[in-house]
């Protein structure tokens, strides 16, 4: 008897088939049957939004989508935001304004700015917030974070823009 | 003195806002944390833990469990009989019970099986027959009741530890006070919640050595616990910290799931996983102790203290963990900020069938501080003193010893006032105590409050004269640099500091640098991420690593150039001669050279704190290399109809020596500013009484932390005053600028709405309860009114510096009864 079910989806851009258990969530096939450990886990009940991944453009929580309703469908996961060696500039931007310290909430941060950053190419600090609110961070106070987004949007409305000196080095 | 590593040359790394060597890979989803290591033919581990708080265990039976297809072992508290704890003095935990659970969490059995589904499925198959036992679920009852006894040892009954410390005359200060004052406060426990749930992979090879990666802030001690309790020479054990998804104290003790996979592993033969769930990490906590407090101190018209006599009394939960290092925690360092020429300390932890409280980020000094400052904040009204007046007026002095002996240093505090002063414009809107001359509106207040924090411990958790922290280099004929440290990533930036003070010697690029740590096979020692250590002492180590390959590399340029060795200068990845900067060769030229000349170049470095000067029983809690300083400002905008506190706005300064990189810096400050406020406005682990101990909320939706939506803005100040121990003169700041956040926000509370919420955290509840009883004309304080009658040993009786005390006990008298 086969325990296992089948989908077909497309994955970080390359059409994938994957067989699991079909209780499994999304976030269990893409860990543990996919090996895309990038993805990681705070809770598994929806409460800290580490685990979301972008289905067809849209920011969920993969520990609460079950894996066969990935069928289908179009999956993006941290693994698949750089473009080939390129990382892409909201990577960039967390990783030079120290955006992410342990870097665990960092994949899920990342995937939900990104897809805000699609809708409003140019978010107010309040637009942020609101749109990163379902995220728990516990190292950084948020604030590397707004600082990061802001200069990733910047970067792709190909505005030049740095950090100010004061989120750097602190005020004088 | 001068810092170390301060070698009179232009600093090209240190103090650059570099990013941190293992950021990019954060930011991708390469970094493995110890849940994204898979190993062939592993196993998974599910933990049965204690349903009820406090219990006989009479039978356990497998029978069922083990007959499940996919199980391959079951282990009980019999297979690891050995005791083991992060302290010497508290070797109280069994990896799984043995006769008797403490808490709703306490380990029972351990399942080995083909994958986690049928782990769980075992789990709930494996019968416990239990004799439930009346809990102590307070620090009242615990004082109060005797039996039954959560464990055999401590001071008598439940009570853990009980100190007392007296240093010079506490009643002859008094008697020269114009003012004594006393006050209760209670700060509520809370946990570290790290994003990242405790994980950790066993491997068992053919060699029958075992290979553990966990992610642990503490590698060395988790070694050091294996060896004892698997009963294996520690050197067929390896023990490796994967990145840590974030710690702040909560991964610093060795845990029993950690010993579990090893034995599942020796016992199958297999790989074992075990990750725990989030409700499970709650139980694990090591969290914040809740502490009830009394400070009664006595002051001079102008705020001058003459004396301060402190009570704590710590909420321990079911272990020892770091309990009695926390209890003396919770007395060690008010003395660092203002001057207090004398001073007595009386603590007592106790047992309750809850998870263990240890260490979280600012270890047992966030309560006293909160106590502290709020309290001078009390006394500064009554005296009609602006409370940024008392503090800055009497601040301790650089280099001096503190009546309990810490030996200050560097002390940058006075300037990180008139920062956060000038910044939040003090003077324009705190308006006195008397409510006819206010500036601000109701509803609106401001605050201040300051702190300290150590900068590692000046001796390690177990008794020995060796380093605390050790670096190893070795630099490849091609020019790359490996730096080896037993230290961890947690986050804070560690493997990165490495890099960047290797760099910064030897005058290479930090990404040029391959950094291996946190390896107890690789690595050397390197004793863990806590008490704000790593910047400082392995800083030093590896200033001085990197020194001694300098000086093989520089005798032998010089050499070759034909120029004195004085002349020798390393950047740019070129090792030349400053007279004449066009002369010289590649670094990776310089390497060729030295290894042809001294053969392969590898050196080593190490740092041992300096000898504290306090020399009594106790006294080797809260001595360190150099203290940090934080004074933070807060304006609050608090609803009277509601009670909601919102804080708007933070000014925080931060004395931190010298920036290694001011951009990590930033981000401690920010995320401890996050902590503080977190703490002060929702955070508490609670707990179901009447005798059903249980944990309110174990979930991260219940348990409430700041989103976006709560976290304030915050404006950092750094304070740049190097301090002769640390490297380039940096202290720490992976806690300090916590201390200052939680005191600072119930004072503007107070300055906003005039109600004291002597009780951490501030939650709507408790302000609309005190504006109730304000607006009926009644006291509408809210706190503690009082604290359990307790028999305290005589103080151990010590006579400050000032009194021309060697730092030891007095002999005590004899006393017969």
């Amino acid at each position: 008897m086969k325990t296992k079910s089948h989908i077909r989806f497309k994955l970080n851009g390359e059409e994938t088939e994957v067989a699991f258990s079909p209780h499994k969530t999304l976030l269990e096939v893409l860990r543990e049957d996919l090996n895309l450990t990038g993805t990681k886990h705070g809770c598994e009940l929806g409460e800290c939004g580490t685990c979301t991944v972008l289905v067809d453009g849209r920011s969920i929580l993969s520990c609460l989508m079950l894996g066969l309703e990935a069928d289908g469908r179009e999956v993006k996961t941290i693994e698949g935001m750089a473009v080939g060696a390129e990382l892409h500039p909201l990577q960039q931007t967390f990783a030079d304004t120290g955006a992410a310290q342990c870097g665990y909430c960092s994949p899920g941060f990342l995937l939900v700015a990104e897809e805000l950053l699609k809708k409003n190419a140019n978010p107010s600090r309040a637009e942020i917030q609101v749109a990163l609110s379902g995220n728990l961070c516990r190292c950084t106070g948020y604030i590397k974070i707004y600082e990061a987004v802001e200069l990733a949007a910047a970067k792709m409305r190909g505005e030049e823009m740095e950090l100010p000196k004061e989120a750097v080095f602190g005020l004088d | 003195m001068d810092p170390k590593g301060k070698n009179n040359h232009k600093l090209n790394v240190v103090g650059k806002p570099f990013r941190k060597v293992d950021a990019r890979a954060k930011c991708v989803g390469q970094t493995k944390f110890a849940d994204d290591i898979v190993l062939p033919r592993m196993l998974y581990c599910k933990i049965l833990r204690s349903h009820l708080p406090h219990a006989l265990i009479k039978r356990i039976d497998l029978t069922k469990a083990l007959a499940l297809p996919g199980v391959f072992a079951i282990i009980t508290g019999k297979d690891l009989p050995i005791p083991y704890g992060i302290l010497p003095v508290s070797q109280d935990e069994h990896a799984l019970c043995i006769d008797k659970v403490r808490f709703v969490g306490d380990p029972v059995a351990a399942v080995a099986a083909i994958d986690e589904d049928v782990a769980f499925d075992a789990m709930n198959l494996i019968e416990v027959e239990y004799e439930p036992l009346n809990t102590i679920s307070s620090i009242e009852e615990a004082v109060m009741i005797d039996d039954p006894r959560i464990h055999e040892y401590g001071d008598g009954g439940n009570v853990h530890k009980k100190v007392s410390l007296e240093f010079g005359n506490v009643q002859e200060g008094f008697a020269e006070a114009d003012l004594v004052r006393e006050d209760l406060f209670f700060y509520e426990g809370n946990t570290h919640l790290p994003m990242e749930q405790h994980a950790a992979v066993a491997h068992y090879d053919s060699d029958k050595k075992i290979t553990l990666w966990s992610s642990t802030q503490t590698p060395h001690y988790v070694h050091r616990a294996l060896a004892k309790v698997l009963e294996m020479p520690a050197s067929h054990i390896r023990v490796i910290a994967t990145p840590n998804g974030g710690g702040f104290g909560g991964k610093s003790d060795p845990f029993n799931h950690e010993v579990a996979v090893c034995k599942l592993a020796m016992i199958t033969g297999r790989p074992v996983k075990v990750t725990l769930t989030r409700e499970e990490v709650f139980y694990c906590h090591r969290g914040r102790h809740p502490v009830l407090m009394k400070i009664k101190t006595g002051v001079k018209k102008d705020g001058a203290i003459t004396a301060m006599a402190f009570q704590s009394f710590l909420d321990g939960g079911a272990y020892g963990s770091y309990g009695v290092a926390s209890t003396f925690y919770t007395g060690a360092l008010q003395t660092v900020t203002y001057d207090v020429p004398r001073y007595k300390f009386q603590g007592l932890r106790a047992f309750t069938n809850k998870p263990p409280c240890g260490p979280k980020r600012g270890h047992g000094t966030p309560q006293p501080r909160y106590a502290l400052e709020v309290h001078l904040d009390k006394i500064a009204e009554q005296l009609n003193l602006d409370p940024v007046e008392i503090r800055q007026r009497h601040l301790v002095a650089p280099n001096t010893v503190t009546a309990n002996y810490l030996r200050i240093g560097s002390m940058g505090l006075g300037k990180c006032i008139d920062k956060v002063v000038e910044g939040s414009d003090w003077k324009n809107k705190f308006s006195g105590w008397n409510g006819s001359t206010r500036k601000l509106p109701f509803g609106k207040g401001i605050g201040i409050a300051c702190s300290s924090y150590i900068c590692g411990a000046g001796l390690p958790i177990y008794w020995n004269n060796m380093p605390q922290s050790g670096v190893q280099l070795r630099l490849d004929r091609q020019g790359g640099v490996c730096v080896m440290c037993g230290s961890i990533d947690i986050g804070q930036g560690s493997d990165s500091i490495l890099a960047y003070i290797v760099a910064e010697v030897l005058g290479i690029d930090p990404f040029d640098i391959r950094v291996v740590t946190a390896d107890t096979d690789l690595t050397p020692v390197d004793l863990g991420s806590y008490s704000s250590r790593v910047t400082l002492m392995t800083g030093n180590a590896a200033i001085q690593a990197a020194e001694r390959a300098r000086e093989l590399l520089a005798m032998a340029t010089a050499e070759k150039l034909g120029v004195p060795i004085e002349n020798i200068s390393f950047a740019e990845r070129r090792v030349f001669d400053v007279e004449n900067p066009e002369v010289g060769l590649t670094f990776a030229e310089a390497v060729v050279l030295a290894e042809s000349k001294y053969g392969t170049i590898g050196t080593v470095g190490s740092y041992t704190p300096p000898r504290s000067p306090g020399n009594y029983k106790g006294s080797g809690v809260g001595p360190s290399p150099a203290y940090s300083y934080s004074a933070a400002v807060a304006e609050v905008d608090v609803d009277p109809d509601t009670g909601i506190v919102v804080v708007e706005r933070i000014w925080i300064a931060h004395d931190i020596g010298k920036s290694i990189n001011p951009m990590l810096v930033m981000g401690q400050v920010e995320g401890s500013v996050y902590m503080g406020l977190g703490e002060i406005l929702m955070e508490e682990m609670t707990y179901r009484t009447n005798r059903n101990v249980v944990h309110k909320f174990p979930s991260m939706l219940e348990y409430k932390s700041p989103t976006t939506m709560e976290m304030c803005d915050v404006k950092t100040y750094l304070i740049e005053d190097p301090d002769p121990n640390g490297p380039y003169g940096a202290k720490e700041v992976g806690q300090g600028p916590l201390l200052p956040v939680p005191p600072a926000v119930a004072n503007a509370v107070y300055n906003a709405v005039g109600v004291r919420i002597d009780e951490v955290p501030i939650t709507p509840e408790k302000v609309l309860k005190s504006l109730r009883e304000k607006a009926r004309g009644r006291d509408s304080r809210y706190g503690p009114d009082s604290i359990p009658s307790v028999e305290w040993p005589e103080p151990l009786r010590i006579l400050t510096p000032a009194e021309g005390g060697d730092g030891k006990e007095l002999p005590r008298v004899a006393v017969h009864s």
